[in-house]
């Protein structure tokens, strides 16, 4: 994959080139549809769905409030199996440990459980620098990867393409990365699997590394968890004799009973069924079965910056079911490419900025406004992270990154806005003005609204950023505070 | 009880007849309240752009506004919503805990009446075919659940029919409708075209602001489709027909 996310513009521009592909928009309208009514109905069948909600909600808070012991406690029983743990600071220093793994071992090419973490460090293509191949296994991941495209969703991240678009990409591009796509090859959705199955097989059984993430590290066992639909996590985490597992430091859950309350939590919400066809667990290393070393990296990349925010570190309990991609307005209309970043949607808006800082770059400050604070995302969230809640608090946060320096338009319009609304004789006055302002742009107003309103069409900028599209009524000739102050009484 | 409404500062501005339509409700309701005239605005636009040095005063002068009263009521989910859950952000940024606790408790319209009151048969007559949008923040943030559909299923000569995928949000969003212009207005044309296809001549809702955005799209299209707010259809009667 050579696709990358660097250099992507702000939200506003790529949303507006997403919202042009009416293909796009047809294929994730489609697809959210069909995974939210999924989900639904799941969830609808579990009575203490709301008391779950709450549970995993408040075990990765306790988990966080004390991460460092945790952490240190899940070192120590992974070393008591046999593992080897690894901490990375970011994501070079992460890229930089599998590769020496890699290079240790004289391997060229490793097989790949769909992760997002590593998808977040960039694993791939810093592999690639240092000649090693990293071959997708998950069938969305692959066809994201034959198509030298990026994800655009965090469980189907093909979800952008239609099953036309995926047959043309194998027929292209399975032969330069191995076995190709048998001849004559449809969009049935079995026969490419089939084709992608027959593809797989060859590298499942030639690779001597994996490369995982984890869904789910339990501390007091040393285990980690990975849950997957296909098998092909299964393939990579027993067949290869070395399997290093990328985990982010928040995937920790104290104890298996507490494991229980996510796997209840994780398949409902992502691919809306009740159970997920493959959970693997693994604790280092059992002679003569499996990979004999497992390697374990254990990554902060900016989650501890994360962590240091009193309101946005909710957004560690995120279990990456992605149910509030599903639900989410704006991710329906613009797909997952417009957020620039592996993490797109609600949670991308909230996460991206939380890990990266904000005031940095104008692409990561511009996703906590790329939401019209819906609260649908809130509502699925099986940990409850108040997303609405953190993404008004990251917008305060990016205004007060760029207080210095000179005012943008907006921060004038809301400063101006902030005094006028501060005193109600100010505002008394100023809106005198809308007896004049009804008399001329009544005039003006061609339009007239159902009820015999006059309407106002395109405007200059920057009225022109509501009227492009939308019609707006002529102002009152006079306001309610005018009219109650003559004594109006209804 | 004494009984304040907020009208809120785009109802004053932009949509004079729901304030009156309140009043007026209320009054048929025997409830005598009252418009403080040292309101202006919740502070709403400006939290949600991420201003919350240019919210402090906007929200304290709110506080001084509906000091002494018991309720207060408003005719917007979106203004409930943003007093009940957003005046503490404020005051934590402000260091001033009066800024969250000095107001008495807002209600949405809806809840006032349902709730409050304990009526969800207002006396009211509206004989056209409408359909109802519920609206984000009145049915997530405050949870407002099917009041005002109860409220209008009790309109008489209303022709209430359902509006497909009404959970939906319609895109507004505040300043998100012009920061994010071309994403707000896809999702306001796929509302508007589900309002259009239940045959309604009038949409409801419970904010004004929602109805600007999803009513401005109607227009443009031309679609015939009038918007209004809950407040304007709870208050007419015979009289007005």
């Amino acid at each position: 994959m050579t696709a990358t996310f660097v250099g992507m513009p702000a939200f506003p521009e790529a949303a507006g080139k997403a919202l042009a592909d009416t293909q796009l928009r047809r294929n994730l309208a489609h697809a959210t549809g069909t995974i939210r009514a999924k989900r639904a109905a799941v969830v609808g069948e579990v009575d203490e769905w709301e008391e779950l909600r709450l549970a995993g909600a408040a075990i990765k808070d306790n988990t966080l409030r004390r991460l460092d012991e945790h952490l240190l406690q899940l070192e120590k029983s992974l070393q008591a199996r046999g593992a080897t743990v690894h901490w990375a600071r970011d994501a070079a220093e992460a890229c930089e440990i599998v590769a020496k793994i890699a290079h240790a071992h004289g391997v060229d090419e490793v097989v790949k459980v769909k992760s997002m973490v590593t998808q977040e460090i960039g694993l791939n293509e810093a592999l690639a620098e240092h000649g090693v191949t990293a071959w997708e296994t998950d069938l969305a991941e692959l066809i994201v990867q034959l198509g030298d495209d990026l994800p655009s969703h965090i469980l189907v991240p093909a979800i952008h393409r239609n099953r036309a678009e995926i047959r043309e990409i194998f027929r292209r591009s399975m032969g330069d990365a191995g076995r190709p796509a048998p001849p004559g090859l449809s969009d049935e959705p079995a026969e490419l699997a089939a084709a992608a199955r027959l593809h797989l097989r060859e590298k499942f059984l030639r690779a001597r590394m994996a490369v995982s993430g984890a869904n789910f590290a339990v501390a007091d066992s040393g285990t980690l968890v990975v849950v997957e639909s296909e098998g092909n996590g299964r393939m990579c985490l027993t067949l290869p004799e070395v399997l290093v597992s990328v985990v982010g430091i928040e995937k920790i859950v104290p104890t298996w009973s507490d494991l229980d309350v996510f796997l209840q939590l994780l398949p409902r919400s992502s691919t809306g069924e009740r159970m997920n066809p493959y959970t693997s667990t693994w604790s280092g290393v059992t002679p003569g079965d499996g990979p004999q070393e497992l390697h374990v990296v254990l990554l902060d990349n900016g989650r501890t910056r994360a962590l240091a925010d009193e309101v946005g570190r909710q957004a560690l309990r995120c279990i990456r079911c992605s149910a509030c991609l599903n639900v989410c307005p704006v991710y329906e209309r613009t797909g997952g490419h417009a957020y620039g970043s592996v993490y797109p949607g609600p949670i991308g808006a909230i996460l991206n900025p939380l890990l990266k800082g904000v005031g940095v770059d104008e692409q990561t400050d511009s996703l906590p406004y790329a939401s019209s604070l819906c609260g649908a995302c809130f509502d699925a969230c099986p940990v409850r992270i108040d997303i609405p809640e953190v993404l008004v608090h990251l917008r305060a946060k990016v205004v007060d990154a760029h207080r210095e320096g000179a005012p943008k338009p907006e921060a004038v319009v809301m400063k101006s806005a902030a005094w006028l609304l501060s005193d109600a004789r100010r505002l008394g006055l100023a809106e005198r003005g809308l007896g004049v302002a009804h008399s001329v742009l009544t005039r003006f107003g061609r339009r007239v609204l159902p009820g015999g309103r006059r309407a106002l069409g395109r405007l200059p900028w920057p009225g022109s950023l509501w009227t492009n599209a939308r019609d707006l009524p002529a102002p009152p000739r006079e306001s309610f505070r005018a009219w109650w102050r003559k004594g109006g009484r209804p | 009880m004494k009984v304040a409404v907020l009208v809120t500062c785009i109802n004053d501005a932009l949509f004079p007849d729901t304030g009156k339509s309140v009043f007026r409700l209320l009054r048929r309701l025997g409830v005598d309240a009252d418009f403080p005239a040292g309101q202006t605005c919740c502070a709403q636009p400006m939290v949600n752009t991420g201003y919350l040095d240019e919210a402090v005063p906007v929200v304290r002068s709110f506080v001084a506004a509906f000091e002494g009263y018991d309720a207060i009521v408003t005719p917007s989910g979106s203004c409930a919503g943003s007093v009940r859950h957003q005046h503490s952000v404020v005051a934590r940024r402000a260091g001033d805990p009066r800024l969250a606790e000095g107001a008495p408790k807002v209600y949405e319209l809806s809840e006032f009446l349902v709730d409050v009151l304990g009526v969800t048969d207002v006396d009211a007559y509206f004989p056209h075919r409408a359909t109802y949008h519920p609206t984000c923040h009145s049915l997530r943030m405050l949870g407002v659940g099917d009041k005002p559909l109860r409220l209008l299923r009790n309109v008489r000569g209303l022709d209430l029919v359902e509006l497909p995928a009404a959970e939906e949000c319609c895109g507004f969003g505040g300043t998100f409708a012009v920061k994010n212009a071309e994403t707000s207005t896809a999702m306001g044309a796929d509302k508007a075209r589900h309002v259009r296809d239940t045959g309604a001549e009038v949409l409801v809702a419970g904010d004004n602001s929602c109805l600007l955005h999803i009513g401005g799209l109607l227009s443009r299209e031309r679609s015939g489709v009038r918007v209004m707010h809950l407040a304007n259809v709870l208050a007419s009667t015979e009289e007005d027909a």
